[in-house]
Protein backbone atom coordinates (compact mmCIF):
# COMPACT_ATOMS: atom_id res chain seq x y z
CA UNK A 1 0.00 0.00 0.00
CA UNK A 2 2.80 2.49 -0.30
CA UNK A 3 2.82 5.37 -2.96
CA UNK A 4 6.36 5.01 -4.79
CA UNK A 5 8.00 4.83 -7.98
CA UNK A 6 5.17 2.85 -9.35
CA UNK A 7 2.82 5.79 -10.05
CA UNK A 8 5.31 7.52 -12.07
CA UNK A 9 5.56 4.07 -14.24
CA UNK A 10 1.79 3.77 -14.37
CA UNK A 11 1.60 7.61 -15.65
CA UNK A 12 4.26 7.11 -18.37
CA UNK A 13 2.68 4.00 -19.25
CA UNK A 14 -1.16 5.67 -19.42
CA UNK A 15 0.44 8.40 -21.80
CA UNK A 16 2.05 5.97 -24.02
CA UNK A 17 -0.96 4.02 -24.23
CA UNK A 18 -3.36 6.87 -25.02
CA UNK A 19 -0.72 8.31 -27.29
CA UNK A 20 -0.59 4.81 -29.36
CA UNK A 21 -4.58 4.57 -29.48
CA UNK A 22 -4.35 8.53 -30.40
CA UNK A 23 -2.10 7.83 -33.69
CA UNK A 24 -2.71 4.22 -34.92
CA UNK A 25 -5.93 2.44 -33.32
CA UNK A 26 -8.93 5.42 -33.17
CA UNK A 27 -8.33 7.35 -36.82
CA UNK A 28 -8.40 4.18 -38.71
CA UNK A 29 -11.33 1.97 -36.91
CA UNK A 30 -13.09 6.03 -37.07
CA UNK A 31 -12.14 6.03 -40.67
CA UNK A 32 -13.09 2.34 -41.91
CA UNK A 33 -16.61 2.63 -39.97
CA UNK A 34 -17.07 6.01 -41.29
CA UNK A 35 -16.86 4.92 -44.67
CA UNK A 36 -18.79 2.10 -44.14
CA UNK A 37 -21.88 4.05 -43.01
CA UNK A 38 -21.29 6.04 -45.79
CA UNK A 39 -21.73 2.88 -48.04
CA UNK A 40 -24.44 1.63 -46.43
CA UNK A 41 -26.90 4.69 -46.60
CA UNK A 42 -25.32 4.98 -49.85
CA UNK A 43 -26.52 1.44 -50.75
CA UNK A 44 -30.30 2.30 -48.98
CA UNK A 45 -30.16 5.32 -50.72
CA UNK A 46 -29.61 3.01 -54.15
CA UNK A 47 -32.05 0.84 -53.12
CA UNK A 48 -34.63 2.76 -52.48
CA UNK A 49 -34.37 4.49 -55.57
CA UNK A 50 -34.34 1.39 -57.48
CA UNK A 51 -37.69 0.54 -55.76
CA UNK A 52 -39.46 3.56 -56.51
CA UNK A 53 -37.83 3.17 -60.55
CA UNK A 54 -39.01 -0.25 -60.43
CA UNK A 55 -42.47 1.15 -59.32
CA UNK A 56 -42.66 3.99 -62.27
CA UNK A 57 -41.30 1.50 -64.82
CA UNK A 58 -44.07 -0.81 -63.56
CA UNK A 59 -46.74 1.95 -64.07
CA UNK A 60 -45.01 2.78 -67.35
CA UNK A 61 -45.50 -0.75 -68.39
CA UNK A 62 -49.00 -0.70 -67.20
CA UNK A 63 -49.76 2.42 -69.19
CA UNK A 64 -48.20 0.99 -72.33
CA UNK A 65 -50.30 -2.05 -71.89
CA UNK A 66 -53.38 -0.14 -71.90
CA UNK A 67 -52.87 1.98 -75.01
CA UNK A 68 -51.25 -0.97 -76.77
CA UNK A 69 -55.02 -2.88 -76.08
CA UNK A 70 -56.19 0.16 -76.87
CA UNK A 71 -54.85 0.48 -79.93
CA UNK A 72 -54.96 -3.08 -81.22
CA UNK A 73 -59.20 -2.49 -80.56
CA UNK A 74 -58.73 0.62 -82.69
CA UNK A 75 -57.25 -1.34 -85.77
CA UNK A 76 -59.14 -4.18 -85.42
CA UNK A 77 -61.99 -2.55 -85.80
CA UNK A 78 -60.84 -0.18 -88.40
CA UNK A 79 -60.52 -3.70 -90.28
CA UNK A 80 -63.42 -4.48 -89.43
CA UNK A 81 -65.13 -1.53 -90.78
CA UNK A 82 -62.63 -1.61 -94.03
CA UNK A 83 -63.43 -5.16 -94.85
CA UNK A 84 -67.39 -4.35 -94.64
CA UNK A 85 -66.78 -1.39 -96.97
CA UNK A 86 -64.51 -3.18 -99.24
CA UNK A 87 -67.32 -6.11 -99.46
CA UNK A 88 -70.01 -2.96 -100.07
CA UNK A 89 -67.81 -1.32 -102.99
CA UNK A 90 -67.44 -4.85 -104.45
CA UNK A 91 -71.30 -5.26 -104.02
CA UNK A 92 -72.00 -2.57 -105.69
CA UNK A 93 -68.75 -2.90 -108.54
CA UNK A 94 -70.38 -6.51 -108.79
CA UNK A 95 -73.88 -4.82 -109.42
CA UNK A 96 -72.66 -2.19 -111.66
CA UNK A 97 -70.85 -4.72 -113.66
CA UNK A 98 -73.49 -7.22 -114.33
CA UNK A 99 -75.48 -4.66 -114.88
CA UNK A 100 -73.40 -3.11 -117.35
CA UNK A 101 -73.05 -7.00 -119.39
CA UNK A 102 -77.06 -7.13 -118.96
CA UNK A 103 -77.00 -4.14 -120.73
CA UNK A 104 -74.70 -5.01 -123.27
CA UNK A 105 -75.76 -8.18 -123.89
CA UNK A 106 -79.31 -7.18 -124.44
CA UNK A 107 -77.97 -4.54 -126.97
CA UNK A 108 -76.05 -7.42 -128.96
CA UNK A 109 -79.04 -9.41 -129.16
CA UNK A 110 -81.35 -6.24 -130.18
CA UNK A 111 -78.56 -5.83 -132.88
CA UNK A 112 -78.14 -9.72 -133.54
CA UNK A 113 -82.22 -9.52 -134.05
CA UNK A 114 -82.09 -6.41 -136.29
CA UNK A 115 -79.35 -8.20 -137.83
CA UNK A 116 -81.50 -11.06 -138.91
CA UNK A 117 -84.54 -9.64 -139.34
CA UNK A 118 -82.61 -7.35 -141.72
CA UNK A 119 -81.59 -10.27 -143.38
CA UNK A 120 -84.73 -12.37 -143.41
CA UNK A 121 -86.15 -9.07 -144.98
CA UNK A 122 -83.91 -9.50 -147.58
CA UNK A 123 -84.38 -12.92 -148.39
CA UNK A 124 -88.43 -12.53 -148.33
CA UNK A 125 -87.93 -9.88 -150.82
CA UNK A 126 -86.21 -12.01 -152.89
CA UNK A 127 -88.22 -14.65 -152.05
CA UNK A 128 -91.02 -12.90 -152.67
CA UNK A 129 -89.59 -11.94 -156.22
CA UNK A 130 -88.92 -15.47 -156.83
CA UNK A 131 -92.61 -16.58 -155.48
CA UNK A 132 -93.93 -13.10 -157.87
CA UNK A 133 -91.98 -14.80 -161.10
CA UNK A 134 -93.08 -18.24 -160.45
CA UNK A 135 -96.77 -16.70 -160.07
CA UNK A 136 -96.38 -14.20 -162.87
CA UNK A 137 -94.50 -16.44 -165.06
CA UNK A 138 -91.75 -13.85 -165.95
CA UNK A 139 -89.02 -11.99 -165.02
CA UNK A 140 -89.27 -9.42 -163.28
CA UNK A 141 -86.78 -6.66 -163.76
CA UNK A 142 -85.19 -5.84 -160.49
CA UNK A 143 -84.42 -2.78 -161.39
CA UNK A 144 -87.72 -2.10 -162.55
CA UNK A 145 -89.40 -3.40 -159.99
CA UNK A 146 -87.20 -2.41 -157.31
CA UNK A 147 -89.04 -0.05 -155.04
CA UNK A 148 -92.04 -2.29 -155.21
CA UNK A 149 -89.86 -4.93 -153.57
CA UNK A 150 -88.35 -2.97 -150.98
CA UNK A 151 -92.12 -1.86 -150.21
CA UNK A 152 -92.97 -5.27 -149.83
CA UNK A 153 -89.83 -6.02 -147.85
CA UNK A 154 -90.07 -3.06 -145.60
CA UNK A 155 -93.90 -4.42 -144.83
CA UNK A 156 -92.65 -7.81 -143.45
CA UNK B 1 -4.25 -22.06 0.73
CA UNK B 2 -0.73 -21.44 -0.27
CA UNK B 3 1.70 -22.39 2.43
CA UNK B 4 0.81 -25.11 4.85
CA UNK B 5 1.55 -23.33 7.68
CA UNK B 6 0.28 -20.15 7.34
CA UNK B 7 -2.70 -18.28 9.30
CA UNK B 8 -5.83 -16.64 7.58
CA UNK B 9 -4.31 -13.30 8.76
CA UNK B 10 -0.96 -13.87 6.90
CA UNK B 11 -2.53 -15.66 3.72
CA UNK B 12 -4.75 -12.40 3.42
CA UNK B 13 -1.28 -10.44 4.35
CA UNK B 14 0.84 -12.67 1.71
CA UNK B 15 -1.81 -11.63 -1.02
CA UNK B 16 -2.50 -7.97 -0.53
CA UNK B 17 1.74 -7.23 -0.51
CA UNK B 18 3.10 -6.74 -3.85
CA UNK B 19 6.22 -7.98 -5.33
CA UNK B 20 8.77 -4.92 -4.84
CA UNK B 21 11.66 -4.06 -6.31
CA UNK B 22 13.63 -1.13 -4.72
CA UNK B 23 16.15 0.51 -2.76
CA UNK B 24 16.91 -0.56 0.86
CA UNK B 25 18.12 2.31 2.87
CA UNK B 26 21.15 2.60 4.65
CA UNK B 27 21.74 0.76 7.96
CA UNK B 28 18.19 -1.16 7.56
CA UNK B 29 17.87 -4.54 9.25
CA UNK B 30 16.34 -7.51 7.47
CA UNK B 31 14.68 -10.06 9.25
CA UNK B 32 14.08 -13.50 7.61
CA UNK B 33 10.44 -15.03 8.89
CA UNK B 34 11.03 -16.04 12.15
CA UNK B 35 12.93 -12.24 13.20
CA UNK B 36 16.18 -13.24 13.43
CA UNK B 37 18.27 -10.62 11.70
CA UNK B 38 19.80 -11.74 8.57
CA UNK B 39 21.81 -8.93 7.53
CA UNK B 40 22.27 -4.87 7.92
CA UNK B 41 21.99 -2.80 4.66
CA UNK B 42 25.34 -1.33 3.98
CA UNK B 43 26.14 2.00 3.28
CA UNK B 44 24.67 4.04 0.26
CA UNK B 45 21.58 1.34 0.87
CA UNK B 46 20.86 -1.69 -1.57
CA UNK B 47 18.90 -2.37 -4.65
CA UNK B 48 16.64 -5.16 -4.05
CA UNK B 49 13.65 -7.35 -3.87
CA UNK B 50 11.75 -6.64 -0.93
CA UNK B 51 10.80 -9.86 1.68
CA UNK B 52 7.40 -8.94 2.85
CA UNK B 53 5.60 -5.89 2.89
CA UNK B 54 7.60 -4.38 6.28
CA UNK B 55 10.99 -4.09 3.33
CA UNK B 56 8.75 -2.66 1.04
CA UNK B 57 7.65 0.29 3.13
CA UNK B 58 11.04 1.09 4.01
CA UNK B 59 12.11 1.42 0.83
CA UNK B 60 9.42 4.32 0.11
CA UNK B 61 9.27 6.04 -2.27
CA UNK B 62 12.44 4.53 -4.48
CA UNK B 63 10.70 1.29 -5.15
CA UNK B 64 8.59 -0.13 -7.70
CA UNK B 65 5.55 -2.27 -7.74
CA UNK B 66 7.14 -5.38 -10.58
CA UNK B 67 3.83 -7.37 -10.89
CA UNK B 68 1.32 -4.30 -10.96
CA UNK B 69 3.75 -3.06 -14.08
CA UNK B 70 4.15 -6.17 -15.16
CA UNK B 71 0.42 -6.89 -15.25
CA UNK B 72 -0.62 -2.94 -16.28
CA UNK B 73 1.54 -2.64 -19.27
CA UNK B 74 0.87 -6.14 -20.52
CA UNK B 75 -2.80 -5.17 -20.14
CA UNK B 76 -2.06 -2.29 -22.12
CA UNK B 77 0.00 -4.04 -24.33
CA UNK B 78 -2.76 -6.45 -25.24
CA UNK B 79 -5.39 -3.86 -25.42
CA UNK B 80 -3.25 -1.82 -28.35
CA UNK B 81 -2.51 -5.30 -30.04
CA UNK B 82 -6.41 -6.03 -29.90
CA UNK B 83 -7.26 -2.45 -31.38
CA UNK B 84 -4.60 -2.13 -34.06
CA UNK B 85 -5.68 -5.82 -35.53
CA UNK B 86 -9.15 -4.19 -35.87
CA UNK B 87 -8.02 -0.81 -37.27
CA UNK B 88 -5.48 -3.18 -39.51
CA UNK B 89 -8.54 -5.40 -40.94
CA UNK B 90 -10.77 -2.85 -40.86
CA UNK B 91 -12.79 -2.72 -44.25
CA UNK B 92 -15.71 -1.47 -45.57
CA UNK B 93 -17.47 -4.75 -45.54
CA UNK B 94 -19.52 -6.76 -43.86
CA UNK B 95 -17.10 -6.80 -40.37
CA UNK B 96 -17.43 -10.10 -38.50
CA UNK B 97 -16.74 -12.26 -35.05
CA UNK B 98 -13.94 -9.89 -33.01
CA UNK B 99 -13.97 -7.04 -35.15
CA UNK B 100 -17.61 -6.77 -34.67
CA UNK B 101 -17.44 -6.50 -31.15
CA UNK B 102 -14.36 -4.65 -31.13
CA UNK B 103 -16.36 -2.11 -32.85
CA UNK B 104 -19.26 -2.22 -31.28
CA UNK B 105 -16.97 -1.45 -28.09
CA UNK B 106 -15.33 1.81 -30.20
CA UNK B 107 -19.27 2.90 -31.19
CA UNK B 108 -19.91 2.76 -27.74
CA UNK B 109 -17.30 4.79 -26.44
CA UNK B 110 -18.04 7.48 -29.17
CA UNK B 111 -21.58 7.86 -28.43
CA UNK B 112 -20.36 8.14 -25.10
CA UNK B 113 -18.00 10.85 -25.79
CA UNK B 114 -20.41 12.36 -28.35
CA UNK B 115 -22.78 12.50 -25.73
CA UNK B 116 -20.86 14.61 -22.87
CA UNK B 117 -18.06 16.19 -24.78
CA UNK B 118 -19.44 18.79 -27.30
CA UNK B 119 -16.00 20.54 -27.84
CA UNK B 120 -13.04 19.43 -30.84
CA UNK B 121 -10.91 17.37 -29.49
CA UNK B 122 -8.99 14.64 -31.22
CA UNK B 123 -7.77 13.31 -27.72
CA UNK B 124 -10.56 12.80 -25.93
CA UNK B 125 -12.08 9.60 -27.64
CA UNK B 126 -9.03 7.70 -28.22
CA UNK B 127 -8.38 8.79 -24.16
CA UNK B 128 -11.21 7.29 -23.18
CA UNK B 129 -11.32 3.97 -25.19
CA UNK B 130 -8.03 3.24 -24.05
CA UNK B 131 -9.14 4.39 -20.18
CA UNK B 132 -12.35 2.03 -21.00
CA UNK B 133 -11.00 -1.06 -22.06
CA UNK B 134 -7.38 -0.96 -20.36
CA UNK B 135 -9.05 -0.49 -16.91
CA UNK B 136 -12.00 -2.92 -17.55
CA UNK B 137 -8.81 -5.74 -18.62
CA UNK B 138 -7.36 -4.89 -15.56
CA UNK B 139 -10.43 -5.29 -13.41
CA UNK B 140 -11.07 -8.29 -15.03
CA UNK B 141 -7.73 -10.11 -13.50
CA UNK B 142 -10.10 -10.11 -10.28
CA UNK B 143 -12.20 -12.56 -12.33
CA UNK B 144 -9.17 -14.95 -12.49
CA UNK B 145 -9.10 -17.45 -8.91
CA UNK B 146 -7.19 -15.59 -6.52
CA UNK B 147 -4.53 -18.47 -5.80
CA UNK B 148 -4.05 -19.32 -9.21
CA UNK B 149 -1.28 -17.04 -9.99
CA UNK B 150 0.56 -16.04 -6.96
CA UNK B 151 1.26 -19.88 -5.91
CA UNK B 152 1.96 -20.87 -9.28
CA UNK B 153 4.48 -18.27 -9.57
CA UNK B 154 5.17 -18.99 -5.22
CA UNK B 155 6.30 -22.39 -6.35
CA UNK B 156 8.65 -20.97 -9.20
CA UNK B 157 10.36 -19.28 -6.59
CA UNK B 158 8.60 -15.60 -6.70
CA UNK B 159 7.46 -15.23 -3.05
CA UNK B 160 4.57 -11.97 -3.73
CA UNK B 161 2.50 -11.46 -6.29
CA UNK B 162 -0.50 -9.40 -6.99
CA UNK B 163 -2.26 -9.52 -10.41
CA UNK B 164 -4.94 -7.05 -10.19
CA UNK B 165 -3.08 -4.16 -10.98
CA UNK B 166 -6.05 -1.57 -10.22
CA UNK B 167 -6.09 -2.87 -6.66
CA UNK B 168 -2.67 -0.99 -6.25
CA UNK B 169 -3.14 2.71 -5.54
CA UNK B 170 -0.09 3.83 -7.56
CA UNK B 171 -1.56 2.02 -10.55
CA UNK B 172 -4.73 3.90 -9.92
CA UNK B 173 -3.66 7.18 -9.07
CA UNK B 174 -1.15 7.23 -12.03
CA UNK B 175 -4.12 6.83 -14.41
CA UNK B 176 -5.98 10.10 -12.64
CA UNK B 177 -3.16 12.06 -12.33
CA UNK B 178 -2.41 11.68 -16.25
CA UNK B 179 -5.95 12.98 -16.30
CA UNK B 180 -5.26 15.76 -14.09
CA UNK B 181 -2.41 16.69 -16.43
CA UNK B 182 -4.62 17.06 -19.31
CA UNK B 183 -7.27 18.71 -17.21
CA UNK B 184 -4.70 21.12 -16.48
CA UNK B 185 -2.96 21.28 -19.99
CA UNK B 186 -6.14 21.85 -21.47
CA UNK B 187 -7.83 24.53 -19.23
CA UNK B 188 -4.60 26.27 -19.98
CA UNK B 189 -4.21 25.98 -23.36
CA UNK B 190 -8.17 26.88 -23.87
CA UNK B 191 -8.80 29.52 -21.43
CA UNK B 192 -5.26 30.71 -21.28
CA UNK B 193 -5.72 33.80 -18.35
CA UNK B 194 -9.29 33.12 -17.93
CA UNK B 195 -8.41 29.91 -15.89
CA UNK B 196 -6.89 32.02 -13.83
CA UNK B 197 -9.46 34.09 -13.35
CA UNK B 198 -11.98 30.77 -12.75
CA UNK B 199 -9.91 29.50 -9.59
CA UNK B 200 -9.63 32.73 -8.25
CA UNK B 201 -12.81 34.21 -8.39
CA UNK B 202 -14.96 31.51 -8.35
CA UNK B 203 -17.58 31.20 -6.40
CA UNK B 204 -17.41 34.60 -4.88
CA UNK B 205 -16.90 36.98 -7.39
CA UNK B 206 -14.92 39.79 -5.22
CA UNK B 207 -11.25 40.37 -5.11
CA UNK B 208 -11.43 39.98 -1.07
CA UNK B 209 -12.45 37.14 -1.59
CA UNK B 210 -9.90 35.22 -3.82
CA UNK B 211 -8.02 33.74 -1.16
CA UNK B 212 -11.17 31.58 -0.58
CA UNK B 213 -11.61 31.28 -3.58
CA UNK B 214 -8.37 29.30 -4.39
CA UNK B 215 -8.48 27.52 -1.99
CA UNK B 216 -11.71 25.84 -2.73
CA UNK B 217 -11.55 25.89 -6.17
CA UNK B 218 -8.02 23.97 -6.00
CA UNK B 219 -9.55 21.68 -3.42
CA UNK B 220 -12.11 21.21 -5.87
CA UNK B 221 -9.28 20.46 -8.85
CA UNK B 222 -7.49 17.90 -6.65
CA UNK B 223 -11.08 16.56 -5.67
CA UNK B 224 -11.14 15.30 -9.13
CA UNK B 225 -8.36 12.83 -9.72
CA UNK B 226 -8.75 11.79 -5.73
CA UNK B 227 -12.12 10.89 -6.57
CA UNK B 228 -11.18 8.53 -9.60
CA UNK B 229 -8.30 6.92 -8.21
CA UNK B 230 -9.70 6.27 -4.56
CA UNK B 231 -13.43 4.97 -6.30
CA UNK B 232 -11.57 2.17 -8.48
CA UNK B 233 -8.82 1.55 -6.24
CA UNK B 234 -11.54 1.18 -3.16
CA UNK B 235 -13.88 -0.87 -5.22
CA UNK B 236 -11.32 -2.86 -6.61
CA UNK B 237 -9.84 -3.35 -3.29
CA UNK B 238 -12.51 -4.85 -1.45
CA UNK B 239 -13.40 -6.54 -4.51
CA UNK B 240 -10.55 -8.48 -4.20
CA UNK B 241 -10.60 -8.38 -0.66
CA UNK B 242 -13.64 -10.56 -0.74
CA UNK B 243 -12.53 -12.86 -3.15
CA UNK B 244 -9.60 -13.49 -0.67
CA UNK B 245 -11.94 -14.10 2.26
CA UNK B 246 -13.96 -16.51 0.59
CA UNK B 247 -10.64 -18.39 -0.61
CA UNK B 248 -9.63 -18.39 2.90
CA UNK B 249 -12.87 -19.83 3.62
CA UNK B 250 -12.27 -22.67 1.66
CA UNK B 251 -9.27 -23.77 3.84
CA UNK B 252 -11.74 -23.44 7.05
CA UNK B 253 -12.76 -27.49 6.78
CA UNK B 254 -14.34 -29.37 4.16
CA UNK B 255 -18.00 -28.50 5.41
CA UNK B 256 -16.97 -24.80 4.28
CA UNK B 257 -16.36 -26.07 0.39
CA UNK B 258 -19.89 -25.97 -0.98
CA UNK B 259 -20.70 -22.79 0.68
CA UNK B 260 -17.75 -21.23 -0.43
CA UNK B 261 -18.14 -22.22 -4.21
CA UNK B 262 -21.40 -21.01 -3.97
CA UNK B 263 -20.38 -17.23 -2.37
CA UNK B 264 -17.31 -17.30 -5.15
CA UNK B 265 -19.65 -18.00 -8.06
CA UNK B 266 -22.07 -15.57 -7.01
CA UNK B 267 -19.47 -12.76 -6.01
CA UNK B 268 -17.71 -13.73 -9.62
CA UNK B 269 -21.17 -13.04 -11.38
CA UNK B 270 -21.65 -9.81 -9.37
CA UNK B 271 -18.08 -8.68 -9.56
CA UNK B 272 -18.47 -8.96 -13.51
CA UNK B 273 -20.81 -5.53 -13.31
CA UNK B 274 -18.80 -4.16 -10.46
CA UNK B 275 -15.78 -4.20 -12.88
CA UNK B 276 -17.69 -2.76 -16.07
CA UNK B 277 -19.20 -0.01 -14.02
CA UNK B 278 -16.22 0.90 -12.68
CA UNK B 279 -14.52 1.04 -16.02
CA UNK B 280 -16.78 2.80 -17.34
CA UNK B 281 -17.16 5.43 -14.22
CA UNK B 282 -13.48 6.15 -15.13
CA UNK B 283 -13.98 6.44 -18.60
CA UNK B 284 -17.45 9.14 -18.15
CA UNK B 285 -15.69 11.15 -15.37
CA UNK B 286 -12.93 11.84 -17.31
CA UNK B 287 -15.16 13.08 -20.04
CA UNK B 288 -16.92 15.25 -18.03
CA UNK B 289 -13.70 16.95 -16.21
CA UNK B 290 -11.75 17.44 -19.99
CA UNK B 291 -15.35 18.63 -21.14
CA UNK B 292 -15.30 21.12 -18.14
CA UNK B 293 -11.64 21.90 -19.09
CA UNK B 294 -13.08 22.63 -22.24
CA UNK B 295 -15.78 25.07 -20.99
CA UNK B 296 -15.37 29.02 -21.16
CA UNK B 297 -17.58 30.90 -18.88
Amino acid sequence: MNINLTLIGQMIAFFGFVWFCMKYVWPPIMAAMAEREQKISDGLAAAERASHDLELAQEKAIERLKEAKHEAASIVESANKRANQIIEEAKVAAQTEAERVKTSARAEIEQETNRAREALRGQVATLSLVGAEKVLGATIDRDAHSELVDKLAAEL
Amino acid sequence: MAGENRTVSEYIVHHLTNLTYGKLPEGYERLDYDGNLVSVVPEGGVWTMAHGGAEASAMGFTAIHVDSMIWSIGLGIIFCWMFRRVAKRAETGVPSGFINAMEMIVEFVDNTVRDTFHGRNPLIAPLSLTIFVWVFLMNLMDLVPVDLVPYTLEVLGVSYHKIVPSTDPNITFGMSIGVLVLILYYSIKVKGFGFAKELALNPFNHWMFIPVNLFMEIVGLLAKPFSLALRLFGNMYAGEMIFILIAALYGAGVAWMAPAGLLQIGWAIFHILVITLQAFIFMVLTIVYLSMAHEDH
